[in-house]
């Protein structure tokens, strides 16, 4: 008997559908962990009945209910087995205070909020994000990191364990700790997104699409914080990024450098789409990391050609940068815009005093094999292009490093 | 059954020169056709896993007694040969199956394209229950 439903089609309406159940369930009653469990539950039965039953009329409606069922009865179980052990009446199932009623996008920063809590590791924040906001399953997220569904399947739940056992417990984080924690949020989207960008790499198509998972909660992040900048900026960062991926990387999945990539693979309505965004983030005035980042990204977008890039502007916005953001990858990029903007000698002397700091680190290695080439150092930028291979932890950048050492020494 | 196909940063023959000294299109034939043979692999429903580990440099070694602060020692090794490079799990039907696969793997090319005669270490995964 052909199924009633297309397959695929289950699988997205679970998605959407399973995170705003949980949202609805949080609310009533209040307890995220058993929550999320008792939805869980729900989507195998969801899986089971609706392709060949076909879907309900409302899916969230449905999830819902019977997870409300699950998680009653297992209250109910749990008096009764307190009753027996304790020879009292079996109490109610106490009611608790539902949460403040929703407004829009309310129910996707309930739990973004949740699950980027400060007690998690942003290993286990992300997982968690994955499951209850992204609406992925844990076999879904397990893959997209290649590891065991079991071994993912108990990350999530320790991770729910710690935040239980956590002086600060799920709920929706007071007004004053909300900057602090959206921040948090952001953070996990990015590493989601970056997840994804360097396993495209891998061509392995039967992972999920990380990148594209991040630019969705991104993009629902948006919806119910319209007004914060520095979440269009992340969105608008990774649509900039997002676009250039028909072309970072060759027929056998090698790595593509900017400078080297087909410009016209690039994807122009992602652009034109990061570019609107960044504009209205960054007319009100707020300027954070990641719409700096983005506005970098938009200037590279710009250019139809590597030589028209104009380093001299993408090196005033890395100087913003290194204000508001500091870090040592920020300061080597700045150094890399400065050699691009003003000579390779320039860029060297920066780099030099980076030393230090990112000592070992392959991108150090790596840009100073760019600009000791560039001076036409060809022993140094030999030398420098084999320590970062010896050091990237990126199988197709080691490959890339080591074929550029080998260009190099053949001359 | 499941096999580990090995493969260390020696146990190529004497004569053989590192990559850092190969052609760029030595090396590039040498990536692909490793990614080949995944791909086959794959293709085939025997694939497991297939891994590259970082390089010696990054190497620790490591040694504890179970109590106080564990001995970690860093590279770079004097017997780097010694480490291993990557590994492949294959799942196939026979024993016979993975030597044939372990000898695609040995015969990768390298420079003039000649294969490397790679050694390749084939272990069987230990099973939970003999069947």
């Amino acid at each position: 008997m052909a199924p009633a439903v297309r397959p695929g089609r289950v699988e997205d309406l679970l998605r959407e559908a399973a995170p705003r159940a949980l949202a609805a369930l949080v609310r009533r009653f209040g307890d995220f962990a058993d929550a999320d469990d008792a939805v869980q539950e729900a989507m195998i039965e969801a899986a089971r009945q609706w392709p060949a039953e076909g879907p309900p009329e409302n899916p969230t409606g449905w999830l819902v209910h019977v997870a409300s069922r699950r998680m009653t009865d297992r209250a109910r179980s749990e008096a009764a087995r307190r009753a027996r052990e304790q020879a009292v009446a079996a109490e109610p199932v106490p009611p608790l205070p539902p949460l403040p009623a929703a407004e829009p996008g309310d129910d996707t920063l309930l739990l973004m909020f949740m699950c980027c809590h400060p007690a998690l590791s942003p290993a286990s924040a992300v997982a968690l994000t994955l499951r209850a906001v992204g609406g992925l399953t844990t076999a879904e997220i397990a893959t997209a990191f290649l590891v065991p569904e079991a071994t993912m399947a108990q990350r999530i739940s320790r991770a729910k364990k710690t935040v239980q056992e956590s002086p600060e417990p799920f709920r929706m984080p007071a007004a004053s700790e909300r900057a602090e924690r959206l921040r948090a949020v952001l953070r996990a989207i990015y590493l989601i997104f970056n997840e994804g960008y360097a396993a495209s790499a891998g061509a392995d198509l039967a992972r999920v699409d990380l990148s594209a998972e991040a630019i969705r909660l991104a993009r629902i992040v948006r919806l119910a914080l319209p007004r914060e900048p520095e979440t269009a900026g992340l969105l608008a960062l990774m649509l900039l990024t997002d676009a250039r991926r028909p072309a970072r990387t060759g027929e056998r999945g090698e790595l593509v450098p900017l400078e080297e990539q087909d410009r016209e693979l690039w994807d122009r309505q992602l652009i034109e789409e990061g570019r609107t965004i960044l504009a209205t983030a960054l007319a009100r005035g707020a300027v954070g990391e990641y719409q700096l980042q983005a506005a970098i990204a938009a200037e590279h977008a710009k250019a139809r050609r590597a030589e028209e890039t104009d380093w001299r502007e993408i090196l005033a916005l890395y100087g913003l940068l290194e204000k508001v953001a500091p870090s040592p990858p920020v300061a080597l990029n700045r150094a890399i815009a400065a050699a691009m903007a003003e000579g390779p000698e320039a860029g060297l002397a920066q780099l030099a005093e980076l030393g230090e700091e990112l000592e070992g680190n392959h991108r150090l290695h790596s840009a100073r094999a760019h600009l000791l080439e560039r001076t036409g150092d060809v022993d140094g930028a030999v030398r420098e292009y084999e320590r970062a291979a010896a050091l990237t932890r990126s199988l197709p950048e080691r490959d890339y490093l080591t074929k550029r050492a080998a260009r190099l020494r053949r001359g | 059954m499941k096999f580990m196909l090995l493969q260390s940063y020696g146990g190529v023959p004497e004569g053989v020169p590192p990559m850092s000294e190969w052609t760029p299109e030595e090396i590039e034939a040498h990536i692909d056709f490793q990614k080949d043979l995944n791909a086959e692999l794959r293709e085939r429903g025997e694939l497991v896993e297939a891994q590259a580990l970082t390089a010696p440099q990054l190497a620790k070694f490591v040694v504890s007694d179970g109590s106080g602060a564990p001995l970690v020692t860093d590279g770079p090794f004097p017997e780097s040969k010694e480490l291993l490079a990557g590994y492949r799990m294959i799942d196939v039907d026979s024993p016979e199956r993975a030597i044939e696969i372990a000898a695609r793997g040995s015969a990768a090319p390298g420079p003039g394209g000649r294969p490397i005669k790679q050694t390749i270490e084939v272990r069987e995964v230990m099973g939970a229950i003999e069947h």
